[in-house]
């Protein structure tokens, strides 16, 4: 039933979590980061919620292929709920983008490639959404989202990570020439804090997609027992 | 929606306000150690919620399935 069969990868997540959270606010910072100051602690928080925003809506992709080659419901379910989830995260890393920004750029939005990609990106993910909501027949639906969700998260991908890359004027760091732990003077430990709070962030949100798709899967079950027990009693009428 | 505005805006001046010798308050002062147990405080409490949360979808799995 569940999503990783492995009840340690929620353990794992809570208390990288928490290392996060009290390590993030008290290590010691490269001197040398311009504006952003003290502000560069974001980095633990705003950051990895990108990437497992990535790493998540790769699941969904992959969950996505499994349903076409083999279609079952759970396939269809988790799917959904890790897109679901990964959009969360995706809305968390640009609220916090936008409060970051207007604290360091002077304004929540810039037109900047990378902010841009993002708005057309989520988007495109509002049209699996509404593609969710909007066919009844429960085999089609699966299939069309799939089918969608397959052909979105290239395009999502290219729009969010390689086109900023590509581009050669853009204020965001890690695009066009791209800011890294090394072009900070300090020998810095933003490193050991920074690797585990991708890995943290993104267990705790695929945590609950697993509750969320559990809780579907059920709904889904009982559905089906109470269509079930009416074709039964129609039938000895 | 409008009190969400409201709280964004009022956080975002009391920021501009602290923003200029926060490098040097930041951690002299000792009081960031208050923030940080709070912030740890609220994150016990969500993942105490999530587990109850979790316990209960387990409990009405096995109920299903026996």
């Amino acid at each position: 039933m569940n999503l990783i069969p492995n009840k340690w990868y929620k353990i794992v997540a809570i208390l990288l979590v928490l290392y996060v959270l009290v390590y993030g606010l008290l290590i010691d910072l490269p001197t040398d980061v311009g504006i952003l100051d003290e502000t560069i602690r974001n980095l633990f928080y705003h950051v990895p919620m990108w990437f497992g925003m990535m790493l998540i809506l790769l699941a969904a992709w992959v969950n996505s292929i499994l349903y076409l080659t083999n279609p079952t419901q759970k396939r269809d379910v988790y799917a959904a709920e890790l897109t679901n989830v990964g959009l969360l995260m995706g809305f968390c890393g640009v609220f916090t983008g936008m409060f970051w920004a207007y604290n360091t750029w002077g304004t929540p939005w810039t037109n900047d490639p990378k902010l841009n990609g993002v708005a057309a990106g989520m988007a495109m993910y509002g049209g699996y959404w509404l593609l969710q909501k909007s066919v009844d027949d429960n085999m089609k639906r699966a299939r069309l989202a799939a089918v969608y969700n397959v052909f979105v998260f290239p395009l999502f991908i290219a729009l969010i990570y390689v086109m900023p890359k590509l581009s050669q004027f853009s204020i965001h760091p890690g695009s066009g020439e791209s800011v890294n732990f090394k072009s900070y003077n300090q020998t810095n430990n933003m490193e050991l804090v920074f690797y585990p709070a991708v890995i943290a962030w993104t267990l705790l949100f695929v945590w609950i997609a697993e509750l969320k798709s559990r809780y579907q899967l059920l709904k889904i079950k009982k559905e089906n027992e109470i269509l079930y027990s009416d074709h039964i009693t129609t039938d000895k009428i | 929606m409008k009190y969400f505005i409201l709280i964004t805006l009022l956080l975002t001046k009391f920021n501009n306000a602290i923003a200029q010798d926060e490098t040097s308050v930041f951690r002299t002062s000792g009081k960031i150690y208050v923030v940080v147990g709070i912030i740890a405080i609220i994150f016990i409490l969500i993942v105490a919620y999530l587990i109850r949360l979790d316990k209960k979808i387990s409990q009405l799995e096995n109920k299903n399935n026996s």
